[in-house]
């Protein structure tokens, strides 16, 4: 359905990642300013004679540049529990099976949308029906949680999904002493054994993710560089170059044809991920395999950071065994009529091209995702 | 049959002294027999071994002490260490000769003459040979015995079962199909049950009325495995599984005997019946271990009919849940893989990528098949006319043209026979070279297999564990007369003709493994045997 349409996840990322703007920055405030208050369900359940529609929740919390998109899909999802009117466990069940498919249809592309909707459900199917008997009181737990998703960290959700009890403890603890967007601060710490003094760094794409570590390994005094890949056709290397230039670290903007030139003074690779996919590989930024091919001819280390809520259960062979991920492409000149433009937004990178992924589970191997998956869908 | 121990409840005393002899002289001394008619016709046969002469002492009894003493002195010297058959052969000669001192000892020595030529009829049939093996093979052995045995003695112990020769002929007696000895083997896979030539059914129609052991629907399934009526791991496990559930439905426990023991080595027989007929897969392998757990985990407090109806319905969900339904998701999930304008490449016969063809052609997706093939089997040419008949448009090629072809290939599909622990997939053999190619392509390669197939082993390459094929059928082609070099070849001793039947395929060529748990890379499978093997054995 979202073949010819340009893909609405790398749409948002674009607009929140491109260049650096000052309404970025406008932006940003008014987001962390919006987060303090509690969260969206309760204004939502009182304006009830509105339909309630999944999407438009979920694209209210999309645009939060400091909000993941599994976490906005998790807490549209807690919209649609709080505005049922379901009576039963089976029909709330379907409801949010109804809600999640919508979800996952109006962007196909978006692979941690997909992987935060089956996580979600999954922990609806696994926990509600055989742990409660009281629908109400099954439902305000699964709100609870729900809403919990979205701040605590993935690690413990993740951790504790096979375990159901301790999960239950788990989420008895006070939420507060969780600090928002922990994955990402697991993932930093994680990955500083990896920031050795006087490395150089190529960064390709703008990944929270890896703006973390760089951030965390400039606090504690690491002497690193960075060289930032331009990122084209979003230039959100020069977002990114701006962000570690902040933090006092010597960067470096390359364009991204230059990768394979600078590569011999590169130490190791870091990228985010859009997804992380079951052979172990990753989806990601366009140009991406690209750069874990110079890489790996090269014998230099490509490490991923992304948290575990992109983990997802799928399996692509090869580069266009995707859902094609459109993105408009700009070339600062008109196109001549004839000449047809690759707008794929993204491409896959083979587990074979990557060394280690650090995760809020731990630093793994590529082989190790599968497992996971295996452990959390089986 | 295994002579010397059914020697109690012979009532002939006159065979019973024949088995004597011939059990002490070939396995614990010398092995005179054959030797005998040639060298010392005047029938005093003992001289030749020269420790000792019993034939010329009168009294029976003490010629039996002393030959009871006597390997045990004289032959000590001589082998430091004997080996498990001998040591058993001598066993047996004790007793054989206890039984023997128990009855008429003066009719033994009036029919030593005589015993000769019986002796040697006796061994040959015990040898289970062919005609080719009993005359040539074992005249020349016998000669120079003593030598090889000393030989034998330095050389190391071998590791493997079947070139082993003393293991090896305590296996065949027990064995109720006789293997003939196929004599070129192949340097490399000696240690693998050699194929060997009709003449099978005839062996087990006289064993099994004596043994009496195998149920009517196993020895039934084990022919038609002979046979190669049954081929294909699903098929197999089926019919197997099946057959036991026959068995299982006429069981009965016999008096004093506890139905979970009885039956398990009851099983244990059929297990080692079908080995005769035919090398068992990984996935039977399984399957057994499947009954067998189900079988020992029965509650006692059943009674017969139910723990029986119990077994019978758990091997009927093994084959719906494991086999039949873990077939049919996974040709859900190998579908979404088939694109439209697709070239799907398979080689050999497998009925899962069959089914996977089928269905992606049902729903209307527009691909094309290649269908790889080799001889001796060709048993694609059955794929290939099935798929044209469902109107499909197929290639067909054989295998050395896998080259040529692949460049047009998008995806290829493979089954297995197992998958082993570290990924390794256990195929029929070429499947590793078309998976191998297609790696070099950089297509991808799927291989389609049900999670009962995993197997724990490590597997490195494909001569530690695989099965040979009659050597005949790489050495002639069928109705070519005019290129059949090597018709009359086959005994000739520089000429050895090897048959594989399966290879390995290392991981690295293995894209993913689509399997009823969804699609794996082939790092996952020790996972999926470490969560589901024990689920799948207790079911």
């Amino acid at each position: 359905m979202e073949n010819q349409k340009t893909s609405a996840y790398y749409e948002n990322r674009a607009v929140q990642f491109g260049v650096v703007s000052t309404e970025w920055l406008a932006q940003a405030q008014s987001a962390t300013v919006h987060h303090s208050p509690p969260p969206p369900p309760p204004p939502h359940d009182n304006n009830n004679d509105k339909p309630f529609s999944v999407i438009d929740e979920f694209d209210k919390w999309r645009k939060h540049p400091d909000l993941a998109e599994a976490v906005a899909a998790i807490r549209a999802l807690a919209a649609v529990i709080s505005s049922s009117k379901a009576t039963t466990m089976m029909q709330l069940e379907i409801q949010l099976k109804n809600a999640s498919d919508s979800l996952k249809s109006w962007d196909a592309t978006s692979i941690s949308l997909t992987a935060a909707c089956d996580l979600f459900m999954r922990y609806v199917t696994r926990t509600s029906a055989l742990e409660y008997e009281d629908f109400n009181s099954a439902k305000s737990r699964l709100l609870e949680r729900a809403e919990k998703f979205g701040e605590i960290s993935f690690k413990v959700r993740l951790g504790y999904l096979t375990l159901d009890n301790r999960f239950l403890f788990a989420s008895s603890m006070t939420i507060t002493d969780w600090i928002r967007l922990q994955a990402r601060k697991v993932i930093a710490m994680l990955s500083q054994d990896f920031v050795f003094d006087g490395c150089t760094i190529l960064v390709h794409g703008f990944s929270r993710v890896v703006l973390q570590i760089l951030k965390l390994a400039a606090q504690n005094n690491k002497l690193f560089r960075v060289f930032c890949t331009e990122g084209r056709p979003d230039r959100t290397g020069l977002r990114l170059s701006n962000e570690v230039a902040k933090l006092g670290v010597p960067v470096k903007l390359v364009i991204d044809s230059a990768v394979a030139y600078t590569m011999d003074e590169v130490d190791m690779v870091f990228v985010g991920a859009d997804g992380v996919v079951e052979s172990g590989g990753i989806i990601n930024m366009m140009g991406t395999y690209q750069i874990a091919l110079v890489a790996k001819s090269m014998n230099k280390p490509v490490y991923v950071a992304a948290e575990s809520y992109k983990f997802a259960r799928l399996y692509p062979l090869d580069q266009k065994d995707l859902a094609p991920a459109l993105r408009p492409v700009d070339f600062g000149v008109p196109i001549p009529s004839k000449v047809e433009v690759e707008c794929s937004a993204r491409d896959y990178t083979p587990p074979q091209y990557l060394t280690l992924l650090f995760t809020d589970l731990g630093v793994l191997t590529p082989s190790v995702v599968s497992d996971e998956l295996i452990q959390l869908y089986l | 049959m295994d002579a010397p121990r059914v020697t109690p409840t012979i009532a002939d005393p006159k065979i019973r002294r024949v088995v004597f002899f011939a059990s002490d002289s070939s396995a614990t001394v010398l092995p005179q027999p054959q030797q005998l008619p040639e060298t010392h016709p005047s029938g005093n046969r003992h001289v030749a071994s020269g420790s000792f002469d019993p034939s010329e002492n009168p009294n029976l009894a003490t010629a039996i002490e002393k030959k009871e003493e006597v390997p045990q002195s004289s032959s000590k010297p001589l082998k430091a260490k004997t080996t498990k058959a001998e040591r058993r052969a001598l066993q047996e000669a004790q007793r054989a000769a206890k039984a023997a001192s128990k009855g008429e000892g003066s009719k033994a020595v009036t029919e030593s003459d005589r015993a000769a030529p019986v002796k040697s009829i006796k061994q040959s049939s015990e040898k289970k040979g062919g005609p080719s093996y009993a005359s040539g093979a074992t005249d020349k052995k016998a000669g120079d015995r003593p030598l090889e045995k000393d030989r034998k003695k330095d050389a190391p112990p071998p590791q493997s079962q079947f070139d082993d020769k003393s293991r090896m002929e305590k296996a065949r007696k027990r064995a109720a199909v006789n293997p003939t000895e196929s004599r070129n083997r192949v340097e490399l896979f000696q240690h693998l049950p050699q194929y060997e030539h009709g003449t099978k059914l005839s062996n087990v129609e006289s064993k099994f009325f004596n043994l009496g052991l195998v149920h009517p629907a196993v020895l039934e399934v084990g022919l038609r495995y002979s046979a190669g009526d049954i081929s294909g791991g699903n098929a197999r496990c089926i019919a197997m599984l099946r057959a036991f559930q026959d068995a299982i439905r006429d069981y009965c426990t016999p008096p004093e005997k506890v139905l979970v023991r009885d039956l398990t080595s009851k099983i244990n027989s059929y297990v080692s019946f079908f080995t005769e007929c035919r090398l068992l897969s990984m996935s039977m392998g399984n399957a057994i271990r499947f009954v067998k757990s189900r079988i020992v985990n029965l509650p006692l407090s059943h009674s017969e009919f139910e723990a029986k109806a119990a077994l019978c319905s758990d091997i009927d969900r093994f084959i719906n849940e494991k086999i039949i339904l873990a077939d049919k998701v996974i040709v859900r999930h190998a579908f979404t893989k088939v694109k439209d304008g697709d070239v799907l490449l398979t080689y050999g016969v497998s009925c899962v990528v069959e089914m996977i063809l089928l269905y992606a052609h049902e729903l209307g997706k527009k691909f094309r098949v290649v269908v790889v093939d080799s001889r001796p089997r060709l048993e694609g040419q059955a794929l290939i006319r099935r798929l044209v008949a469902k109107g499909m448009s197929c290639t067909y090629t054989h295998i050395n043209a896998v080259s040529y072809i692949m460049h047009e290939v998008t995806r290829v599909l493979l089954g297995a026979s197992a998958v082993f622990s570290n990924g390794t997939v256990y195929s029929r053999v070429g499947t590793s070279c078309v998976a191998m190619v297609a790696h070099a392509f950089r297509v991808p390669v799927l291989i389609c297999c049900e999670a009962y197939k995993f197997h724990e082993r490590v597997l490195l390459d494909s001569i530690c564990s695989n099965e040979l094929g009659d050597p005949d059928a790489i050495a002639k082609v069928a109705g070519r007369m005019d290129v059949n070099y090597l018709n009359n070849r086959a005994s000739e001793d520089n000429l050895k003709l090897l048959n594989l039947m399966y290879d390995a395929t290392p991981s690295d060529y293995v894209s993913v493994i689509v399997t009823d748990y969804g699609m794996l890379p082939p790092t996952s499978v020790p996972i999926i045997i470490r969560e589901y093997q024990r689920e799948h054995l207790l079911l």
